[in-house]
């Protein structure tokens, strides 16, 4: 069966340029960067040109550029990196209760260290309110860690509202975005805004898993969470993932180049969606906001009376493949810990499914899912407790 | 040097005129057993089967402990019938027991007492049994030391002549015990995902049995990786099975719809499981299995009250087999991790979809409130859509 891939925002499939180009890397262009000869500097031609891919993307420097093995490690390494390197200055972290798992078990991490955390709460519709930023910043905060788009609802945070607030101190706290979400999607320049460190991640963006980066803004010193040969400014040791950094940096060009041309497209198709949706679903509610202040590719429901996890199922055999919150969340049975943030009561919360389009999304992909949607929900809620 | 096996069944000896069937089955379930086993020999002589290892016989060892059917075995060492050989064989066995028991530390520093013991099959051998012992437990008190103890030593050192060859050893581990599978026919177990059930099989197999599988889906209240789970079980319990277990899994989505749109909520369990039971006996009848198997155990859940497994049973006249009845969570759950299916039993899928349970299911159901509670059902054709929707896999170890 053909089937309509909406899950974009757990992971997409690798486009087949990016995987001709990590085959090449793999089997001919095999070297060793650090070797000194031919295929050593073949090799290191490709870091080269990878790193100059994702950092154009970025409009930053090629210099700014350190690979990791994905988003995860990045945030993590941005996050303990920075404070473990800068905490004779102070050991006051911001955050916020929104964000990914990586940044929070990190910043946990650090807490068991000895380092005070505030975490940001959001509104209804999953903004953290620049005000609460400003408020919660002292003398003693040394790093701010908040994420562009959320994994979960896709809500934008205002980081141009953020960079304000962080540029008026006079003692600059540094800044980690998480941007795993948005990279190669939506717009960033970290010089303009004042961002010292920005994670992103290959499979989110059709490249592979296991491959991702750190822009490190220069001068900003972080602790390796690895040590070893020295590899990525010695930063981050250990031979270089070639297949899986070429693969990032042609699929951030890739993507970046149909993002801008698309983006309008998925903008339509979502607001499509929605409506649909809203008009032939009852009780049905947009989780996060509904408007332009979400990304295009995200969207989360909730259906009142529905396990979200089942509603997957059911959309499974019309071919429909969606997730309830996000994908490392969902095979835990409780509920999101966003939606959770974001006041949504418990029991509501359970009917919760996030539909992510990528830019290989068409048209076809939303009309099957809106047209299967209101019969498998009807049926659904003939066998729901709340009835 | 332990390069070949004796094996020793028991209970099978005691069947007079199947003996012959029961030794063949146990011969060819060993063979399935040991089939990736490189260059290794299986053959038997009265009353004994020996395995040649043809190499490490640690492999063997293990693969035996999971076949039905052998009470014991040991690891031998097989050399020329004739004395010297015999003696330096023996020697070879008791320097490895003492340094065993070393290792385990059983009594350290303790000297060490041992006996021989010997058999002579071929009686054409020059020196009787107990010339044998005699000659054998000097060489090694003159090579190793010790004491003799023939009531209680430490290590037995066992000599068996027989013609072709000698084979001496010391250790005897246990065998699973039980009847070898595919003697005793075939039941069909009923398959949840959890803890219970697999254990159900295993004794089943125990006692001989040869097993299908049937386990009950509900899509898309169940996941696909509940599926998996089952099938993951089902090659675990293949490693006892001797070969392969067919397992159904049934379309239950129908059933679960209508009991709970048209039944009372309180009964919602018993009307459940006796869709199951009827539906497990159908499949029996198609695959000639003549018993069905379960994993309840009294008094566990509701369902599993005496007086729902009364109002439960009816619908069936095949045996139902409850292999695990007398037994607690905490035995149950001990079998379930020595055989190996215990960690996949916890995985986190939903099984039979909590979705469906009431709040309150009766303990005590009555045969006429059920009785008439189906009557808002259309059993013959809610049961031929979910045998017309069966997938059947062959599980294989």
């Amino acid at each position: 069966m053909d089937c309509s891939y909406l899950d974009n925002s757990a992971t997409t499939p690798v486009y087949p340029e990016v995987a001709d180009l990590m085959k090449t890397v793999m089997v001919e262009a095999f070297g060793n960067p650090s070797s000194l000869h031919g295929k050593g500097r073949e090799a290191e031609r490709l870091l080269n040109q990878a790193r100059e891919r994702v950092a154009r993307v970025l409009g930053t420097n090629s210099r700014d550029i350190i690979f990791t093995s994905g988003g995860t490690e990045a945030s993590n390494l941005a996050i303990k990196g920075a404070a473990r390197a800068y905490r004779k200055r102070g050991s006051h972290l911001v955050t916020t209760r929104i964000e990914h798992p990586a940044t929070l078990r990190a910043v946990e991490e650090l807490e068991a260290e000895g380092f005070v955390v505030t975490y940001l709460g959001v509104d209804g519709e999953g903004m953290v309110a620049p005000a609460d930023l400003e408020a919660a910043i002292t003398d003693e905060t040394i790093l701010v860690s908040t994420m562009y788009v959320n994994h979960e609802v896709g809500a934008i945070q205002p980081l141009g509202e953020f960079s304000r607030i962080l540029k008026s101190r006079g003692r600059r706290p540094f800044w980690h975005v998480d941007g795993v979400q948005a990279f190669a999607k939506l717009e960033v320049e970290p010089y303009k805004l004042g961002i010292d460190l920005f994670s992103l991640s290959a499979h989110k963006i059709h490249g592979p898993k296991g491959a991702g980066a750190l822009f490190v803004r220069e001068g900003v010193r972080l602790k390796p969470l690895l040590v070893g040969g020295g590899q990525e400014a010695g930063i981050r040791s250990g031979t270089e993932n070639m297949p899986g950094i070429s693969g990032l940096g042609l699929a951030a060009e890739i993507c970046w180049e149909k993002s801008r041309e698309g983006m309008n497209h998925l903008a339509d198709l979502k607001q499509f969606m929605i409506e649909r949706v809203l008009e032939d679903i009852p009780d049905a509610q947009v989780n996060g906001p509904g408007d332009k202040r979400a990304a295009p590719y995200i969207t989360n429901f909730r259906f009142k009376g529905i396990k979200g996890e089942v509603l997957v199922h059911a959309l499974e055999e019309h071919g429909i493949y969606v997730s309830t919150g996000s994908a490392c969340s969902s095979r835990q049975h409780q509920a999101s810990y966003v939606l959770e943030a974001m006041g949504v009561p418990d029991r509501e919360a359970e009917g919760a499914i996030r539909v992510s389009f990528s830019t290989l999304t068409g048209r076809e992909d939303v009309e099957r899912i809106v047209a299967a949607l209101p019969g498998e929900i009807k049926e659904l809620r003939k066998f729901s407790r709340v009835r | 040097m332990f390069d070949i096996v004796l094996v020793r069944y028991g209970e099978i000896g005691l069947r007079g005129n199947n003996r012959r069937n029961f030794e063949d089955k146990l011969m060819a379930n060993m063979e399935r057993a040991l089939s990736d086993i490189p260059n290794h020999r299986i053959y038997r002589t009265p009353g004994r089967v020996y395995v040649d290892a043809g190499g490490d016989a640690n492999p063997v060892l293990e693969r035996l402990a999971r076949v039905f059917g052998i009470v014991s075995f040991s690891p031998a060492v097989r050399v020329e019938p004739e004395m010297d050989a015999i003696k330096d064989a023996a020697e070879y066995v008791l320097r490895d027991s003492i340094a065993n028991r070393a290792r385990l530390a059983v009594e350290p520093g303790a000297k060490s007492t041992f006996k021989v013991e010997s058999r002579r099959a071929d009686k054409r051998f020059p020196l009787p049994s107990p010339e044998i012992s005699r000659e054998v437990g000097a060489h090694l008190l003159d090579r190793i030391g010790g004491d003799v103890d023939v009531h209680r030593p430490d290590t037995t050192v066992n000599v068996e002549v027989r013609d072709e060859a000698a084979f001496v050893y010391a250790r005897v581990v246990s065998g699973p015990g039980g009847l070898p599978v595919g003697t005793s026919g075939k039941a069909l177990l009923l398959l949840s995902g959890g803890i219970d059930s697999p254990v159900a099989g295993w004794m089943g197999l125990k006692r001989g049995i040869e097993l299908a599988g049937v386990h009950f889906h509900s899509p898309p209240f169940t996941s696909e990786r509940s599926r998996d789970k089952v099938e993951d079980i089902c090659r675990v319990l293949c490693r006892y099975a001797a070969g392969k277990i067919r397992l159904h899994h049934v379309y239950f989505t129908g059933i679960q719809k209508a009991i709970k749109l048209d039944c009372p909520e309180e009964i919602r369990v018993t009307l459940m499981r006796r869709m199951m039971f009827r539906l497990a006996e159908q499949l029996a009848k198609r695959i000639g299995a003549l018993a069905l198997i379960t994993g309840e155990s009294v008094g566990q859940v509701a369902s599993q009250t005496l007086a729902s497994m009364l109002v439960i049973n009816r619908v069936t006249a095949y045996p139902v087999l409850r292999p695990l009845s007398g037994m607690d969570k905490t035995e149950i759950t001990r079998i379930a991790e020595q055989i190996g299916t215990y960690e996949m039993s916890i995985r986190p899928y939903e099984d039979c979809c909590t979705l469906f349970l009431p709040r309150h299911p009766k303990t005590r159901p009555h045969l006429d409130q059920v009785e008439s509670a189906e009557e808002a059902l259309d059993i013959p054709a809610l049961m031929t859509e979910a045998l017309d929707r069966t997938e059947i896999v062959d599980i294989r170890g």
